[in-house]
């Protein structure tokens, strides 16, 4: 081991989301040896890796790399983008590839580039998963063929080990599609022979950067120092601090069981390690294990086109109308359902009434509206753009003249805010895939390729 | 006997999505000494859990408690895969209401 300390700076939780430059510069002061970002999550949910669009926006990403970018390349330390684009398949990825080439022409940068691929061939997996190489990840159900091949895009998350390929060649700049969060922070640091456990489990906290703070931040630099048998976090804003509860309760952080964090090829286990204050500000953590599986397993995320929104919004004021809704809301239900009789078992219309129920629909507990005015969305999805426009056009205008009993107000039931008052929500996506599949070698589902930029 | 609700013994209640197809819940007691005595009471159980987000047992995956943060962790199958059709939280950050109501018996 040449470094007695690696050094990883985090600038913010994902690419695009922002960080104070002062926070950066003191990152680079303390002399980082790599700088990593995570640029992607499933959380905005499925229509990002469906429709290949970003749900980061591409000025703030641009803005984000610049600094990173010109940082790696003035200091000669390497910058790591994993799961590039917000989702990370090839088109994800290429977006991202055309932005560091615009930074690159701009700032004139050069450099030595790896693009790593994760998006798989639907024929490979189809062959796979007549073999019986995938499985489910619970609680998903067994996949079945139609779900790969209505699938628009299906990814991997990748390991470190495409990572060490790409350090191995020299690659200065490393652009990768979907990846296992962590392995993006962890990869360098256990390339140059640190413990997979301690960098994998430093990496679980870096990659949400100031979020393990106190006060916490999605849009703040994080560092860490990762020796042989411990690592340190410091947050580089002097407003928050990082204590042994803030770092211990970000492990719960979007995962199912604090103690047991599955990854590829294996698993972290936390049951002995050890959060200790370190001063004022720096939190040290120690006794991090890594359990390796087999075989090694990659997490696989696809999903597919399900239809075409269309919602309208609108507001309820009158007391009456607001006191009768269910049998207005059923009232309009089967009007359109009369109407359109020749679109039956094509189309679903939802209602959500914001004030009753619209955050949590049938778990909501509290069973009485007390609100004086309610928010209402009328959503629908079809086959088809048009036919969604017109079930939610039609159910707008019904609800808009809709004669409940008790109607006194009877120029109109709903308040408009905007004209138009529908809105086209274009193709809906639903996650489809989300299995396991046993790999030989972890580097064989994801392609390096290597420009000279 | 007094009882007094969650949110008077808890710095952090809240809701998020373990990957599309789970939403975890996370209560983040104040001091050890309360953290303590709730766990020592077992009253988050997952019994509690399917009952407040009226769903069937089996779909309680997890109530694990977590010493280093204080923490009581409880995760469920979502009862909609993030982003379907009829979804109302997508990020699954404001499904956490129900833990509100939670009495914890205190002398």
């Amino acid at each position: 081991m040449s470094e007695r300390e690696i050094r990883v700076l985090s600038p913010t939780a994902i690419l695009g989301y922002g960080f104070p430059m002062a926070s950066f510069e003191a990152g680079l002061e303390r002399n980082p040896h790599v700088i990593a970002v995570d640029a992607g999550s499933t959380d905005p949910g499925p229509y990002y890796l469906g429709s290949g669009h970003s749900f980061t926006d591409r000025t703030a990403v641009k803005r984000d790399l610049a600094a990173m970018l010109v940082a790696g390349r003035s200091r000669g330390i390497p910058v790591i983008i994993g799961t590039a684009g917000g989702s990370g398949a090839d088109i994800h990825l290429a977006w991202c590839i055309e932005i560091i080439r615009e930074i690159a022409a701009e700032e004139i940068l050069s450099f030595k580039m790896a693009v790593i691929g994760a998006e798989f061939a639907k024929d490979e997996l189809l062959l796979r998963w007549e073999r019986g190489e995938i499985k489910p990840l619970p609680p998903t159900k067994e996949l079945e063929r139609q779900d790969l091949e209505q699938a628009t895009r299906v990814v991997g998350q990748m390991g470190m080990e495409p990572y060490f390929k790409a350090l191995d060649a020299g690659a200065e700049v490393i652009v990768a599609g979907r990846s296992y969060d962590p392995a993006v922070f962890a990869c360098f640091p256990v390339w140059q022979g640190f413990d997979r456990a301690l960098a994998l489990h430093m990496g679980k906290i870096l990659e949400c950067a100031s979020i393990a703070a106190v006060p916490g931040s999605g849009s703040d630099c994080m560092f860490g120092y990762l020796r042989q048998d411990h690592f340190l976090l410091e947050p580089l804003n002097p407003a928050r601090k990082c204590t042994t509860t803030s770092v211990a309760a970000h492990t719960l952080y979007e995962k199912t069981n604090p103690y047991l964090l599955p990854g590829p090829g294996g698993m972290l286990d936390l049951r002995e390690t050890t959060f200790t204050q370190m001063d004022e500000r720096t939190v040290k953590v120690a006794g991090s294990k890594f359990v390796a599986a087999e075989p090694y397993t990659i997490k696989l995320e696809g999903a597919k086109l399900v239809g075409y929104r269309t919602v309208s919004i609108a507001g309820a004021r009158d007391p009456i109308f607001i006191a009768k809704l269910d049998e207005i809301l059923q009232g309009v239900r089967a009007r359109v359902d009369d109407n359109f009789g020749f679109l039956a078992g094509k189309f679903e219309l939802l209602f959500h009434v914001y004030g009753r129920n619209g955050v949590m629909g049938e778990l909501e507990p509290v069973q009485t509206v007390c609100s004086h005015e309610l928010g209402i969305v009328i959503e629908a999805v079809a086959e088809s753009q048009a036919h969604a426009n017109t079930i939610c056009s039609f159910a707008r205008s019904t609800m808009l003249h809709y004669g409940y009993s008790g109607r006194m107000a009877t120029a109109g039931n709903l308040a408009f805010p905007y004209s138009p008052s529908d809105f086209k929500g274009g193709e809906v996506y639903q996650f489809c895939v989300q299995h396991l599949i046993a790999v030989q070698d972890p580097t064989q589902f994801f392609p390096i390729r290597y420009e000279q930029v | 006997m007094k009882k007094v609700l969650l949110p008077e013994l808890a710095e952090v209640i809240r809701s998020k999505n373990a990957g599309p197809y789970e939403l975890t819940l996370d209560i983040i007691f104040k001091t050890e000494a309360i953290f303590a005595k709730v766990t020592a009471q077992k009253i988050i159980t997952p019994e509690l859990i399917a009952q407040l987000y009226q769903v069937p047992l089996e779909q309680v995956i997890s109530v694990v408690e977590f010493p280093p943060a204080r923490a009581i962790k409880a995760t469920i199958v979502r009862p909609k895969v993030c982003g379907d059709i009829g979804d109302t939280d997508v990020y699954g950050a404001q499904q956490h209401a129900p833990l509100l109501g939670i009495e914890v018996e205190w002398e």
